[in-house]
Parts: structure tokens; sequence; C-alpha cells
């Protein structure tokens, strides 16, 4: 049963991962606004074709 | 009333929504009620944005006058302003009021369409904020904002900036804490999993493994998560006294050596488990008690109505000066619906000073040269030149906010704190006379462990996680009917009050369904002559006013002039009309509504239109509903003139003021409190701003709820004043749900104690008492919540 040993350790370290991967992304600002992208996400994206030429500049 | 019934989900404007004039601005069949509408529609479809129209019906607002943006050309303003500066680009945050739905956001963030260089723009859509990258070498500024304001979102710059307030790092560290408490809590239970079922012979040779481990994750739980009980304990012991906070500490310390006492010499697996899941639920309560409205702030001062820069003079030329660089002696330029910044002598032109903001009273006031014009006037009329006599941090404006006298009751000593003294007397007594029943049976083995146990067992945990779940529950239930609290301690001195003090103009009248009443008679023809003039100017009461006569034909206007605090006059088919206040007309009229609206077509007098404030719905039926548990009174900062239509509405008892300035209203409230009362004010203005601050709780009353509103406790709907004797009843029930389930808790304790006191206590039982506690607290706390607001009437 020596191998629970390190499945323990195993697991151990994917939860500090986690950990970790939270704390960065809360530092980084991730979670700052979680309301906005929900709407963003909602917009379709242009429709190019109407007025061709203009538009390949913004895009 | 008829009209409303008539007009269609059409006939309004296809920009903002306003209902249509009869003469109405058409393009591309669309209509438009203004051309201020019509100028953004053309901005946005001319760069290819009609999606904006798309996502959402009439998603614009009306334009108001821009104001004057000089100061954004400032080198030493505009570092003040922008978050970032390299090289060509800069990063700028905007607070903009506007921002109210989806198609805002679409439209902000697709300004690099109108304008290349502006690199990217991202709206944070509850704090009402957008962060632009631009190129400050291709657009200034200057011109950024002005590309805001020409499709209707001014951006709000103030002295004190919101945008900058709100960065706040306290809150993060709480979310890191409660993150690495929740990960140790999970563990640690895992570990702790093969103690709870009892171990077989083979898991015992891992009791070693898993002990250790959880003694490693109960280290940064006890010294990172927990470190905020330590410092608050040993400050409050240093104060002599006892808070809560105190008994909290000793729990994490006792549990924490304990278990590492157990574990290093091998007597026991230790109490890891319900360390980590006390701290965890601790700081949930504690992060739950933190919450608040990020888009509401509470805490406005005068700073909040400055502009961030006001024009000077300096050897006759125009300069922008940022307010705090303002030196007694300068001359300042205040143009027509400028502010006053600081107290200023006047030295030319003709004052006509908008003093609402200061003292309440709505009609202007007249200044002479060489009077003393305080700050917080609004120039109403032609430009005028001023010379500072104080520093605005030094203004009588100002000294509100210095009041020496708030707050000296700051210490509020809330339920908890009350209790928490008795409480951790009661659990040291019994824990030390279990250690001396046991150590005189000279069992000093078992004396120890009933010491700790009897700690750890009356943690006062769900003391302290009863009254932050209870309260944000009824925040919760207060948001949903109009009624925004700053926090949950703020409910608490609300349950407290016994004496409420309303102003008038804005809490007991509404300011925004104001009512025209026109006194003269204009036939037909003279309507439309008058609407024809009032048709070019956008100020509100030409507006109002077109909107009350309702005409559908319009003719030419000839010699059209607008005087800003005056009024208007033109030449209609050949009659010369006048439309303004009585300093306006060429001839003399002597009229009872000096603030009226007056009409002069042809040298003939017609009478006047008068704006009566209205008084909010069913005033009647709230002060009744008041009356009988509390004591009221009237502060006005307006004239007499409806003492008798007060006198009718509240009782008898009641003591009604008028003409009171804001330090009068403040000395008004803090006498109340010296007579021992438990004030809550009830006010709206810049001129309530003192007596809010002093009040034991103080409400901002306001019609949207975007507008600036004084630093307050609460804020309140106008639509919602009615239920303030259900919310103040709500808040004394939620009294009542802590106390119930602080009794709840001691039947709990009493059980942990019973075990606790033979020393018997094993941790699988402290493991499961915990945790069942507290989801009986939480769940009835918000079970009760939601029951008694039922019975408010609030849900």
């Amino acid at each position: 049963m020596n191998i629970l040993y390190f499945l323990v350790g195993c697991s151990i370290v994917m939860a500090l991962i986690f950990l970790a991967a939270f704390i960065w992304a809360y530092k980084t600002g991730q979670n700052d606004d979680v309301h906005t992208p929900a709407i963003r996400m909602l917009f379709d994206d242009e429709v190019i074709e109407e007025k061709s030429e203009e538009d390949h500049f913004s895009a | 009333m008829e009209d409303q019934n008539k007009t269609t989900t059409e006939a309004v404007c296809y920009h903002c929504g306003e209902d249509l004039p009869k003469l109405k601005y058409q393009i591309d069949d669309k209509d438009f009620c203004c051309a201020g509408c019509l100028g953004v529609f053309k901005i946005l479809s001319e760069n290819n944005l009609c999606n904006y129209y798309v996502y959402n019906n009439n998603p614009g607002q009306q334009l108001k006058n821009d104001g004057h943006l000089e100061y954004l050309d400032e080198p030493k303003i505009i570092t003040q302003l922008l978050d970032y500066r390299h090289e060509s680009s800069s990063i700028i945050t905007f607070y903009i009021p506007a921002i109210h739905c989806s198609s805002c956001i679409w439209l902000l963030e697709h300004l690099y369409k109108i304008n290349p260089a502006i690199f990217s723009s991202r709206i944070d859509f509850l704090k009402k904020q957008v962060t632009i990258s631009f190129n400050h070498e291709e657009i200034s500024l200057k011109q950024l904002v002005q590309t805001l304001n020409q499709i209707g979102y001014e951006p709000l710059i103030s002295l004190q900036d919101v945008v900058k307030e709100h960065k706040d790092s306290a809150d993060k560290t709480l979310i890191l804490k409660i993150a690495i408490a929740g990960f140790c809590m999970g563990n640690v239970m895992l570990f702790s999993f093969p103690e709870y079922f009892g171990l077989s012979g083979f898991e015992e040779e891992f009791q070693w493994l898993f002990g250790w481990l959880n003694l490693a994750f109960s280290i940064p739980v006890a010294f990172y998560c927990g470190r905020d009980y330590f410092t608050s304990a040993i400050t409050s012991l240093k104060h002599k006294h006892i808070n809560l906070d105190t008994p909290l500490a000793l729990i994490i310390a006792v549990l924490f050596f304990r278990t590492a006492f157990e574990i290093i010499f091998n007597h026991g697996p230790g109490f890891a488990d319900t360390l980590s899941g006390l701290v965890f639920l601790l700081l949930m309560g504690k992060w739950l008690k933190q919450r608040t409205y990020h888009h509401i702030s509470f805490d406005r001062d005068y700073r909040s109505y400055f502009p961030i820069a006001v024009t000077t003079l300096q050897n006759g030329k125009e300069k922008p000066v940022s307010i705090n660089e303002i030196n007694i002696g300068d001359r300042l330029w205040i143009r027509n619906g400028e502010l006053v910044p600081a107290d200023a002598i006047l030295m030319k032109g003709d004052g006509n000073m908008d003093m609402s903001f200061v003292t309440g009273e709505s009609e202007p006031i007249n200044k002479v040269l060489g009077e003393i014009i305080y700050a917080g006037g609004r120039q109403i009329g032609e430009a005028i030149e001023l010379e500072v006599i104080k520093p605005v941090s030094q203004s009588y404006l100002t000294g509100l906010w210095n009041n020496e006298h708030y707050k000296i009751n700051n210490a509020k000593q809330n339920f908890n704190d009350s209790v928490a003294k008795y409480f951790s007397l009661a659990v040291f007594a019994i824990a030390f006379f279990a250690t001396g029943f046991w150590l005189l049976q000279s069992d000093s083995h078992k004396a120890w462990s009933a010491f700790t146990a009897v700690i750890i067992v009356a943690c006062p945990c769900v003391l302290a996680l009863s009254t932050p779940f209870t309260l944000s529950a009824i925040l919760s239930v207060f948001d949903k009917k109009g009624f925004y609290v700053k926090n949950t301690d703020a409910v608490e001195a609300l349950a407290k009050c016994n004496t409420i003090v309303f102003d008038k103009t804005g809490t007991l009248t509404s300011s925004e369904t104001a009512a025209i009443t026109f006194s003269g008679l204009l036939d037909e023809e003279e309507k439309i002559a008058v609407c024809s003039l009032i048709r070019n100017s956008a100020h509100p009461l030409s507006r109002q006013i077109l909107k009350a006569l309702s005409v559908d034909k319009f003719y030419t206007v000839r010699s059209f002039l607008e005087i800003p605090g005056k009024g208007l006059s033109g030449n209609i088919n050949g009659y010369t009309v006048y439309v303004g206040n009585l300093s306006l007309l060429p001839v003399d009229v002597t009229s009872s509504a000096e603030n009226g609206v007056h009409i002069l077509i042809d040298g003939n007098y017609k009478g006047c239109f008068v704006i009566n404030q209205k008084w909010r719905p069913d005033l009647k039926t709230l002060l009744d509903n008041l009356k009988s548990s509390f004591e009221l009174q009237v502060l006005s900062g307006d004239t007499n003139k409806d003492e008798s239509v007060l006198k009718e509405i509240f009782p008898p008892k009641a003591k009604i003021k008028f003409q009171q300035n804001p330090h009068q209203k403040l000395n008004a409230v803090l006498e109340l409190q010296q007579q021992g009362n438990v004030v809550m004010m009830l006010g709206d203005g810049l001129n309530d701003a003192g007596a809010l601050k002093q009040s034991d709780f103080g409400i901002a009353i306001t019609d949207n709820i975007n507008n600036f509103t004084p630093g307050c406790d609460a804020i309140l709907k106008g639509n919602a004043l009615n239920l303030l004797p259900n919310f103040i009843q709500q808040s004394k029930d939620g009294l009542k749900i802590i106390k119930i389930s602080f009794a709840i808790a001691i039947v709990y304790n009493c059980i942990g104690i019973f075990y606790a006191v033979q020393g018997t206590l094993y941790p699988l039982v402290a493991a499961v008492l915990m945790p069942i506690s507290t989801i009986t607290i939480i769940s009835f706390t918000t079970l009760a919540t939601r029951w008694f607001a039922h019975k408010n009437k609030l849900l």
C-alpha cells in the first residue's frame, strides 16, 4: 500500500497548483468584474459585408 | 392622461425614448425628440455603429449642455487624471453615470470606430466605469472627453475622484484568506475522513502521515488566515475591554496548540478539521459583513460636487487651474452654470446665485459688487469675476465636513460586542471550574483536556456568524425595494432610532415630478408663438413648458436671443415675445410669483408659469404610521410658505422649523442627540450633508439612484419612502432573530460543554457539532428573515 504515499503527495501537489492558479487569477484582477463579460459575450460579430471597403481598417 | 393612452410605443424618440413633441425631428424615417438626439444618431450612423440601437430600444440619453473643458489641456490636471502614461499611449478610467444597459457597453467598447486613435476601451458595468487606452499624440484628453460627450456619455470628473477611491486592497486580502482557509479545510477534512469512520488495522499506518499533514495545513490557517483575530484581540485587551474577537482568538490558539501537541506526541488526531472549518466560516461571515454596494458611494462629500478645475484670470488671460491650487487673492472667472469653489468677493458682473446646494432655498439670490459669495453657489446668468478670500479647504461649505462634533459616539457597541464580554467570562469560569475539579481528582491529563475542550466547544462562532448572515439577508431584502443600506452595522443603527427628522424640499416633495400651472390667459395663436420661441432653448424649464402646452405647429422666429439665467426673446409674426423672469421684461410688472416664467407678447403681460413642487404621494399615511412610535421633526431650508400644508399632515406635537441653514440643521440634530434621542435624518441635498453625517442613521433620498447624494448611511429611492415603517420594523425583527439564534447556540454549547467538562470530548464530536450548529443558525437566520420580510410586506 506504499503507493498511497505517492498518491497522497500527488493529490496535494495538484490541489496546490489549483490554489496557486486561483491566487494568480485573483491578483491579476480576473475576478474584479464578473458582470460585464456575461453581457459582452452576447454581442454578435459585426456583419462586414454592408460597407465593404471602409470596414477593413477597423477590423 | 388621455394622451398617454393614445401614444403607441413608436411615438417616442428613437434615441432616448422620451415622448415625442408634436413637431419632431426626422431622419431615415426615425423620429427624434430634439436636435441633440438626432446629432448622436448621425454620428453613430456615420461611423457604422447603429448596432447600438439593436440591443435595446431607445438606449440613449438626452444631451445636456456641455461645460467648458479647457482645463483638460493643463498638463498638471492631465497627470492627475491618467492611470498610466508611456511614450505615445495613455490609459484613463472615467466614471460615466449614464451607463445603464448592454447597448452602452457595446457602444463604449467600440469607440475605436469613431476615432482610430483610441486603441481600446473596457467597461466595468456595475461600477459604471470605462477604462480607455488611447494615443495621446493623436487625440488629446480634451478631445477624448468631447467625443464621449458627443455621443451622450459625459464622464463625471470631480475633485473627489470616484474612480480612484474604490481601489482598496483590504477586500482583496480577505478573499485570498478565504481561499486559503477553504483549501486547507477541504484537504484536512479529506485526511480526517478515515478517523471519522474508525481506523482499521492497515489505515493506522497512515495515521501518523495524515496527522502531520493536518498539522501542516493548520499552520497557514491559524497564522495567516486567523491573524486578524489575534491583532484585534491584542488591541482590545490593551484598551482593557473585550470584543468578540478576543474569545475567537483564544479558541484559534487553543485549537492549534492542542492539535500540535496531540500530533507531535502522538496522543490523538487533534482538532485540525474544527480549526480550519471554524476559521473558514468566520472569514465568510466577515466577508458578508464587508460586502457593500460597489456602484453606490456612501461617503461622498463636497468634493464630489466640485469640479476638478476652475478658470482663473491671470493678467487678463483665462487659465484653468486645479482647485487645490487656488490661493487667496486669485481672480476666478465663473460662467453660467458653473460652481463657485471657494468663498469669494464679487468683483465684476451681475451675480445671480443659485444657492440650493448650500441652503436648499431654490430661488436664486442676487448679489451685488463687493458682496461675499460662499462656495457652493452656482452662477446663473452672465459670467462673473470673483476674488478668492479663503482657500477651498477652509470655506464655509467645507466647514460642514470638518465639524468637530462628528461621531463622538463612534464606538457604538453592537449586540455582539456587549454579549461577548459576558460570554467570555462564563466560558472561562466553566473551563477553570472543570480544570480545578479534575486537578482535585489528581487527573492532570483530564484536567488539561477538559480545559481545552470547554474553550473549543463554547466557541462563539455562531455569535460571529448569525449577525452578518441575518443582517446581510436583510440588506438584500431592502435593496429589492429600493433601500440601499451602507453595511450591516448600519442596519443595527436603524433599529435603534426613535426620532425622525425630515428635510422638506426633495425629501417630502419630489424633485422630478413638478407640476406646471399657468396663471393668466393664452389663446391658441399665442401658445404657438410661445412654443415656437422656447423650442429653441435646451433649458429644462423650456422643455417642461413645451411639453405642457403641446401645440402642433410652429412659426419661424427672428432675432432669437437667449440670455442665460434670464430667459428668451424673439420676433414671431411681427410680435416681440419675451419668455423669462421679471428682470428680462422691458416693462415693470408686479407679480405675486416672482420666481415664475413670465410671458410678454407685443408689450402686453400675459401671465406666468409657476412650477410647483409636488408632495410625495401618501405622505399622510406614512406619517400616521410613524407618529405613534417616533418623534417627528421637519427642518426646512425653505421659506415657510408651506407651513399650513405641513401642519396638516404632521402630528400636532411635531416641530417644524423653516429657513434653517446647513449648520443650524446640524446643530438641531446634535441637540436632539444630547437629549438622549437616537436620530434618523432624511435629506437629499448638500445642505443636509452635515445633519445626515451627524445623525445616527442618515438616509439620502433620491429619485434617480445615479444622482449624486451626500454622504449617508443609506440611500432610499423616492418611491420607496412609504415603506420606511416596514424597513424599520424589519431591522428590529432582525435584531430579534440574532437574539433567538444566540439562544439556539447556547443550547448547542450546553450539549458540547456537558461532554467537555468530563474531559471526554472526542474530536469527532467537536467536528460534527460545530458544522451542525452553524448550518442550523445559517438556515434559521435566512428563513426567519424571509418570514419576517413577508410579514412586513417587503417580499
